[in-house]
């Protein structure tokens, strides 16, 4: 099990334990003409999320007559990086967008609402990796702010292996590593009361056992995450009394 | 309301455990669990437990006035706008005087606004009605839209914190459970004043002891003598509203 000295990767860059994720800051109400809205930030990354709907789908042809429909939009603003980014869809921003759906359809319950939709837009102001995840998060709890009925609630880590060290929430200069076997990221959606996978990714190469690990790790980390989560939503009456 | 405790819950959290409870609105069960399906205020009477949402778009049900505007004219109704999911609509047969079904704009036409009953609510779509007194075609005065979710804060108990508006202002309100509120008075600067004090009630929304904070208000911004008299009146019922 000391296998891990081995590693490249001994000790992190902004001095955390492998297992350890960034400072995390939430904010609730971030857009007031939203239904629902929140702002969700890990480290340097900040993602926001407004919820508007649900709301007569238009065009027509595209309502389900037996369920309302969730659509996310996800994008990161020009500034978001040193290199400016082009505005408008993308093929990474139309993915994380799909992904991002997929993850949240599997949480809400639209039911109720037969010939609807329900938009989440995910902005990413700042990045510093992770983004998705950062969305995710937010736009569970803009969802629950909006409130869409859940089952559950949901909450996104990534976890990376930086050469052959598993490290949880890892930063945008952990992603460029290249020494050894480089870096792998995995981000993923832990639902929060059957603590189901409801997005798993993968971008480099990890044996299977260490995947298994890397999931545990970041159920771990996804503990934490729900508990800010929820003390936000928690405190909704506390903060308006503050103003 | 043997249970005065508030308390807040998330989706996916346990509110109790136990067979005997009976799973209401936003609510459901799994196994001995029940579990919140929506953000909101849990409310427990006798068994039935159910969560009063406090954020989210109005959805209507049945018995609520409403107030929306004319959006669409079809050969046998009216289809009107509340802010809601979908657009209601208003038969010719709940209409309380006869109108010519070819001129169905003459009665009320786009862009008009009306007080409504909700009559029916269905997935597909939900009936309105405006047979009865107190509903009808508006004219005058404005219109103000407040969050939904706090419309309950401006009626207060019994409409006790309507009855201390309309003392002190001397405006018309009427409150459309879908957010959309309706003030008419004999000025516009009387209205403003209305608008400006249902305002106040929607920021404090969450504090306690809600009607002599707004009777404070009133007061201070200092109407007639002669109403400020009236509204003195009234307190005594806002104070038990706590």
């Amino acid at each position: 099990m000391v296998k891990k000295i081995e590693s490249l990767y001994t000790k992190r860059n902004d001095g955390r334990a492998f297992d350890e994720i960034r400072p995390i800051k939430v904010e609730l109400g971030v857009i007031p003409s939203a239904e629902g809205s929140a702002m969700f930030q890990t480290g340097d990354t900040r993602a926001i999320a407004a919820v508007r709907g649900p709301r007569t789908f238009h065009p027509q042809h595209m309502q389900n007559p037996e369920t309302g429909i969730l659509r996310v939009n996800y994008g990161m603003m020009p500034f978001s990086v040193w290199e400016r980014i082009r505005p408008g869809p993308s093929r990474r921003s139309e993915e994380i967008s799909k992904v991002s759906e997929w993850a949240l359809s599997s949480v809400i319950d639209l039911s109720g609402f037969p010939n609807t939709v329900v938009d989440v837009f995910v902005q990413i102001p700042q990045a510093d990796a992770g983004t998705r995840v950062a969305g995710l998060n937010a736009a569970a709890i803009a969802l629950a702010h909006a409130g869409i009925p859940m089952k559950e609630m949901l909450s996104a880590i990534a976890v990376g292996k930086i050469d052959k060290t598993l490290v949880v929430d890892i930063n945008k200069e952990e992603e460029d590593f290249k020494e050894g076997e480089g870096s792998t990221d995995i981000p993923m959606a832990i639902t929060s009361r059957k603590k189901d996978i409801a997005l798993l990714q993968l971008d480099g190469k990890i044996s299977p056992d260490k995947l298994k690990e890397a999931i545990k790790m970041g159920k771990k980390a996804c503990e934490k995450i729900l508990e800010l989560q929820v003390k936000v939503l928690k405190e909704i009456n506390n903060k308006v009394e503050n103003e | 309301m043997d249970k005065e405790e508030r308390q807040i819950v998330i989706p996916g959290e346990t509110i109790v455990k136990g067979k005997e409870f009976l799973p209401g609105d936003n609510v459901y069960r799994e196994g001995e669990e029940v579990i919140a399906k929506r953000f909101g205020v849990v409310e427990i009477s006798e068994k039935h437990v159910r969560i009063i949402p406090i954020s989210g778009v109005y959805y209507p049900r049945r018995g609520n006035t409403i107030i929306g505007t004319v959006v669409d004219i079809t050969f046998n109704g009216w289809l009107i706008d509340f802010g809601g999911v979908q657009n209601a609509f208003l038969p010719v047969a709940e209409v309380p005087r006869y109108v010519n079904k070819n001129e169905l704009r003459e009665y009320l036409d786009f862009g008009e606004s009306v007080i409504v009953k909700v009559w029916d609510v269905k997935s597909r779509g939900i009936d309105v009605s405006m047979k009865m007194r107190g509903y009808g075609k508006l004219s005058g005065g404005m219109i103000i839209s407040v969050n939904p979710n706090k419309v309950p804060r401006i009626i207060g108990k019994e409409g006790s914190m309507v009855k201390l508006i309309k003392n002190a202002t001397r405006c018309e309100i009427t409150v459309g459970q879908n957010g959309k509120v309706w003030i008419s008075g004999g000025s516009i600067e009387e209205e403003m004043v209305t608008k400006k004090i249902i305002e106040f009630i929607v920021e404090n929304a969450t504090i306690n002891g809600l009607t002599e904070k707004v009777d404070k208000y009133i007061k201070s911004l200092k109407l007639n003598n002669d109403v400020e008299i009236i509204a003195e009146d009234t307190d005594k019922e806002g104070e038990q509203d706590g």
